[in-house]
């Protein structure tokens, strides 16, 4: 804190909560997501038919946990997504109250975890309404991965230069209008491959939805484990089979994210 | 004599500590074009904004058509419909075709029939020299066409008055031209100008009016050749020389 420290440029680490996107141009990222993947790919084949017995047993059961796991992310990214929109428009509001209900709710979601909000809104909350196991596990990743988008969202439009805004107003666009044809549209783009990002790790924070009684892809790893007391194995498989997923994800968003900038 | 078409009685604004404006009278009568010139900072560019509320004033009142715009019960979506704007940086609507960033204004803020807006577009692109972009996206076109089309985006909605704020300051020398022979046109027809610029050559030939500004005042006013050949005011003199080398 030294007047000495005065001229050096600020120290700045670029470190996202999100994965690191494996693109062409960045052969470094690129080069360990394919060991990793090859890797993941390669035990999930070879050790089922080098031991059927219990990696082939294992992987049967999991099925109609990965259904479970995929309607559980694809109904809250939906949901978490309508939220985010409104929640990242309702953070740039002039208007006071909408300004500060937004801005409050992302500042409550942010600071409490997910496994902890579960609890809540399943166990707590439970005894007043009782919600099915279903809708409850995609309200509360919903309700939580709703802020993460909102602050997407805010940063998207942000994003857009103040101009598109004007030129809109200066044609007699109110601010809705504005916002629905011209602003939104422009941002959605833009925020693409950080919604991909969400995607992915609502995929991996899904598993925590195995606390309440919905039987995912997680849930059915442990329950071949408590009856076979096997956790090693059971816990290997899972870890692989999600780690094909997040990765090949991950792939996907960089493609997409590729696509993207050659319109450009 | 006729009713200006825009009024602009003591407008004063500050920025934080910065006075963008400091008691700034004006009057744009129809059919006339109107040169606004100045040091950057002296508050051209602001003026021209308040005539359309992108920006507010302090003091002071604008009124087009008779009707105060800077009174909050005044519906300004239907003033902002009469008064088209061209900006420096063009701000076309880059995620739409050429066709739609012309149609897009007239067929949701006007509810034109999309077919009637359509014709008219074409009519326009032809009108702009540029029948062939149609379909085109922005970022396939120069800086002097984004800024032609621009023009005829403006021009879609029918406005009586058109606001320039330094449409060619953002364009390489050799598209400058193409840029004003279209706003030359539209002044031969009688359109109603307000233009902030620095085309000396452009406001000889075009401009009814010259309006020098410094320090948010208007300083000296008068016709082109009055202003550019026969300044009275040492600081309009001190600036035209820096513009004109």
């Amino acid at each position: 804190m030294g007047p000495e420290v005065k001229d050096e440029p600020p120290v700045t680490i670029q470190v996202t909560d999100g994965v690191l996107l494996p693109k062409k141009d960045k052969p470094t990222i690129f080069t360990s997501w394919a060991i990793a993947f090859t890797l993941a790919i390669a035990l999930l084949v070879i050790l089922p038919l080098v031991k059927p017995d219990p990696y082939l047993n294992i992987l049967a059961t999991f099925p109609s946990g990965i259904l479970v796991t995929f309607q559980v992310t694809f109904s809250a990214i939906v949901l978490a997504t309508l939220i985010g929109v409104f929640v990242g428009i309702g953070q740039l509001s002039k208007i006071t109250l909408v300004n500060r209900v937004a801005t409050v709710y992302v500042e409550i979601i942010r600071g409490i975890p997910l496994l902890v909000q579960i609890f809540f809104l399943y166990f707590a909350l439970g005894r007043f309404f009782r919600l099915q196991d279903f809708p409850a596990a995609v309200l509360s990743m919903s309700i939580c991965y709703g802020a993460y988008m909102g602050e997407v969202f805010r940063a998207g439009i942000q994003a857009i230069p103040k101009g598109q805004m004007e030129a809109a107003l200066s044609q007699g666009f109110s601010r809705s209008q504005a916002l629905r044809l011209i602003i939104l549209p422009q941002t959605i783009k833009i925020i693409l491959p950080a919604i991909g990002n969400e995607f992915i790790a609502l995929l991996k924070d899904s598993s925590l939805v195995s606390v309440v009684a919905l039987t995912d892809l997680f849930r059915q790893a442990r329950n071949y484990a408590s009856v076979t007391f096997n956790y090693f194995d059971a816990y290997l498989m899972v870890s692989l089979v999600y780690l094909v997923f997040t990765l090949f994800l991950s792939r996907l968003v960089a493609i997409m994210e590729e696509k993207l900038k050659t319109h450009d | 004599m006729t009713e200006p078409l825009v009024k602009i009685i003591n407008a004063r604004k500050a920025f934080k500590t910065v006075h963008a404006l400091r008691g700034v009278n004006l009057n744009v009568y129809p059919q006339e074009v109107v040169f606004i010139i100045g040091p950057s900072g002296s508050g051209k560019s602001t003026l021209l904004r308040t005539i359309n509320q992108l920006e507010h004033l302090d003091q002071g009142a604008v009124y087009f058509n008779g009707v105060d715009v800077t009174n909050p019960k005044t519906d300004i979506r239907h003033v902002r419909e009469q008064i088209g704007m061209v900006f420096q940086a063009f701000h076309l609507y880059p995620h739409l075709k050429v066709i739609d960033n012309i149609t897009l204004a007239p067929r949701v803020v006007k509810k034109v029939p999309p077919e009637v807006a359509r014709v008219k577009a074409i009519k326009l692109l032809e009108k702009i020299h540029l029948p062939d972009k149609i379909e085109a996206w922005p970022e396939q076109l120069s800086g002097g066409q984004k800024q032609r089309v621009a023009i005829a985006r403006a021009l879609a909605m029918e406005p009586t008055l058109l606001l320039f704020d330094e449409p060619t300051s953002a364009l390489d020398p050799e598209m400058v031209k193409e840029v004003l022979d279209v706003m030359l046109e539209l002044a031969k027809e009688g359109m109603t100008m307000v233009v902030v610029s620095h085309e000396m050559g452009f406001a000889k030939a075009a401009a009814h009016r010259v309006v020098f500004m410094d320090q948010g005042e208007i300083v000296e006013e008068g016709t082109p050749e009055q202003i550019f050949n026969r300044p009275q005011n040492q600081r309009t003199e001190k600036f035209l020389l820096h513009v004109l080398h």
